[in-house]
């Protein structure tokens, strides 16, 4: 927990003194807006509809962090001085993980005001607590898979390509349950608590892919 | 050592018996559909070439766990092995289940239908299996990769089709359900030997491949000791396990 805590505070302080990362998450997330308003023909969506687009740009922006999550590691020779040190390996993916859902967090607070701002029909307070939950549980997912994948992804030949390739798939059953645990409640009319069901999908989903990352991380650092 | 041939001629016979046994049963036993007709009959085909490439999958994680756990490269082989097998008859599956659609529901495609979604999705995943180890130059590196891939994607599996399945009405008939479903017994016998057919099938191909790439390695490892390092020039670029 201790080397967990170490490496991530080493994330954190290296994103906050490059601001590389969440800061082009986070302008690719409103260029995607943007997109979507031409795309969609649309000034404004509400209900399934404002979900999935909600959803498919925070998966992408997802990756595109994801994208970027060992790189720092594979080209200063990180994962060398990790596997030199007598530590638990899993602790790098628990602050791996960690680091992502935190930069997804910090994402979604200037990405979700922004759709509310730009597309979103109806307002958002009086959903809001029900969309950080479900949202919340999303990044769990986004983070565990996205981690996954840039780990497996970062000694291939083609890394970039394989990354979104693999994850993609992967996180395709976490994505229908937000989507579908979103729509209701961006509908113009809300009881404001999102459909029961998905989020007990999107929360099994996070413990499955959970476990086994957990399980097999390790063979991922090997020499 | 270990040899993949024993066994394989009287595998062989009883996949070529199955399958001879299945097809008559198909054309000369099974009822005809009274909806349907004639085109329902690649039903039998159909679901159990989808149910065996599903299982097929699940078996390649299951053996890439005992790569895993005991770092024998053999076990990768046989995974992979397993992966590529199904993919095939996964990709025949999804073939037929399209003109089984395209006959019944006029549709080459049809969204609201949980069962051909979900195993789109998997397919997708599962073709990705390849490319990710032909981007891994390093064989040990590739086999553990791989492994992990297969296992988590295995995990997948499942999980996958509750989510998909949840989504969406019911539309495709449910043949698998516990009570054995709605089907008269000669259509579920005829179902049943071509089920075991195709698994024969499979089994087969499998062992067919390994032997194949055993032998392969054999006769490299023969080449080298016989003719020296140089002689043997190492495989050019395969994403497959030798």
């Amino acid at each position: 927990m201790k080397t967990a805590m170490a490496v991530l505070r080493k994330d954190i302080t290296l994103e906050l003194r490059t601001f590389e990362t969440v800061p082009a998450m986070a302008l690719f997330s409103l260029t995607t807006f943007v997109i979507f308003h031409f795309g969609l023909n649309r000034a404004s969506v509400k209900g399934q509809l404002a979900a999935g687009v909600l959803t498919v740009t925070l998966l992408f922006a997802a990756m595109l962090g994801a994208g970027r999550l060992f790189v720092a590691e594979r080209e200063q020779g990180g994962f060398d001085a990790f596997l030199l040190a007598p530590v638990d390996r899993n602790s790098l993916l628990v602050a791996k993980a960690a680091a992502m859902f935190i930069f997804l967090a910090v994402l979604e607070l200037v990405a979700v005001p922004a759709f509310a701002l730009l597309l979103l029909g109806p307002a958002l307070w009086p959903r809001l607590l029900g969309l950080i939950a479900v949202l919340a549980l999303a990044d769990v997912g986004l983070a565990v898979i996205g981690t996954l994948v840039s780990a497996i992804a970062i000694h291939t030949r083609a890394r970039d390509l394989i990354s979104p390739i693999i994850g993609l798939p992967l996180l395709i059953p976490a994505l229908i349950a937000t989507a579908r645990a979103a729509g209701p409640l961006l509908q113009a009319h809300t009881s404001g608590s999102p459909p029961g069901k998905w989020v007990a999908i999107l929360a099994l989903y996070d413990c499955v892919f959970g476990l086994v990352a957990y399980a097999v991380f390790d063979f991922l650092l090997e020499e | 050592m270990t040899t993949y041939s024993k066994g394989l001629r009287a595998l062989t016979l009883a996949t070529i018996g199955s399958i001879t046994l299945a097809l008559a049963l198909v054309f000369f036993y099974a009822p005809l559909d009274a909806d349907q007709g004639f085109v329902q009959k690649i039903f039998y085909l159909h679901v159990p070439l989808a149910i065996i490439s599903l299982c097929g999958f699940v078996l390649g994680g299951l053996l890439a766990i005992g790569h895993l756990r005991t770092g024998d490269r053999v076990w990768d082989m046989r995974s992979y092995v397993a992966i590529h097998m199904a993919l095939i008859f996964g990709i025949g599956g999804i073939i037929s289940g399209s003109i089984w659609a395209k006959a019944s529901w006029g549709h080459w495609w049809v969204w609201n239908e949980p069962t051909l979604v979900s195993f789109l999705i998997v397919l997708l995943l599962f073709a990705t299996y390849q490319p990710l180890r032909f981007s891994i130059e390093d064989p040990e590196r590739q086999a553990r990769y791989a492994s992990v891939f297969a296992i988590t994607a295995g995990a997948f599996v499942p999980l996958n089709f509750i989510a998909v399945r949840l989504a969406q009405q019911f539309v495709h008939p449910r043949i698998l359900t516990l009570g054995g479903g709605n089907l008269p017994g000669s259509m579920r016998l005829t179902f049943f030997v071509s089920l075991i057919g195709l698994a024969l099938l499979y089994a087969t191909l499998w062992k067919y491949e390994m032997t194949a790439k055993n032998a392969r390695m054999q006769t490299r490892r023969l080449r080298r000791r016989l003719m020296g390092e140089d002689a043997v020039r190492p495989l050019g670029r395969s994403a497959a396990p030798s």
